[in-house]
């Protein structure tokens, strides 16, 4: 077992991607291809929610740097939700706040998306 | 009285899925000397990105390469050892990121080292390229500013 999953929700033009387990060195190249997955199909409105994801380091963030750009740069965004204090504590060290936007609420996400449209 | 020197050690291959391993390691024991969840949790996160450095930098993913993690316990501290047997780097050369200019450039990578200095209250390099590469990283067990209070204080040993 890989002690992470990631399960897919698409919701009209916009996907949830709720992370369950661990993410870390070994498990963020499946994040990455769930991501690159969504680019290849160009959706690119995604939330991803944290609600049972319960460790995640450096190699983790490192995963939304790498697409945010391109996600950005094709209209959409990544909104991230649901984080317990301790993940959000490594965002917070990091300096991510201020690069992603992070809701208590994966409604409150799905919401602040603006006419999305399929692309 | 809180004992006197304590140390624990684990050596494992470096292969990335190890680190869940190291990190329930490194946890038990901080766990156990009696830290609350919020230091074990910087211990657990800045031991891990010190493993991942040296699989991925330091065997560069030779996979069947050993790395050793001590704990040294002591009346003031629990400081973890990293040793390692591959490529070094120059200590003097990682620097703390500008946060600011890191995050305009959106950079990948290379967070890790920013995470140990900041989760851990010392930290220290020791690297001989291809001989040995060690990281050093402690914390206290009282605020370091009170580090020198009454020993009672100092969470006791089971």
């Amino acid at each position: 077992m890989n002690g992470f999953e990631v399960a897919r929700a698409d919701n009209g033009a916009i996907t949830v991607l709720r992370l369950k387990g661990y993410l870390d060195a070994h498990t963020a190249p499946d994040l990455e291809s769930a991501l690159q997955k969504l680019i290849d199909e160009k959706r690119v409105n995604i939330v991803v929610n944290f609600k049972d994801l319960s460790y995640i380091s450096s190699a983790g963030l490192g995963v939304f740097m790498g697409f945010i750009e391109e996600v950005r740069g094709g209209g959409g965004d990544i909104k991230l939700t649901n984080m317990s204090q301790k993940i959000y504590r490594v965002f917070d060290l990091l300096g991510f706040p201020t690069l992603f936007e992070i809701r208590e609420d994966e409604g409150l996400a799905l919401g602040s998306f603006s006419h999305p449209k399929s692309r | 009285m809180p004992q006197a020197k304590r140390k624990y050690q684990l050596r494992i291959p470096s292969q990335t899925d190890n680190l869940e391993i190291i990190r329930e390691f490194v946890s038990r024991v901080a766990r156990k000397v009696g830290f609350k969840d919020d230091d074990v949790g910087k211990i657990e996160l800045a031991v891990d990105e010190a493993c991942a450095n040296v699989i991925e930098h330091a065997y560069q993913k030779d996979d069947k390469q050993p790395i050793d993690i001590a704990i040294q316990i002591d009346y003031q501290k629990f400081t973890v050892i990293i040793t390692d047997r591959g490529h070094g780097f120059d200590p003097k050369k990682i620097r703390t990121p500008d946060m600011k200019e890191y995050l305009a450039q959106m950079r990948v990578g290379g967070l890790g080292i920013y995470l140990m200095r900041t989760l851990m209250d010392e930290i220290d390099f020791d690297v001989k390229p291809g001989k040995r590469n060690q990281v050093k990283m402690s914390k206290y067990f009282l605020d370091k500013k009170s580090k020198h209070a009454d020993p009672k204080e100092v969470p006791s040993f089971k």
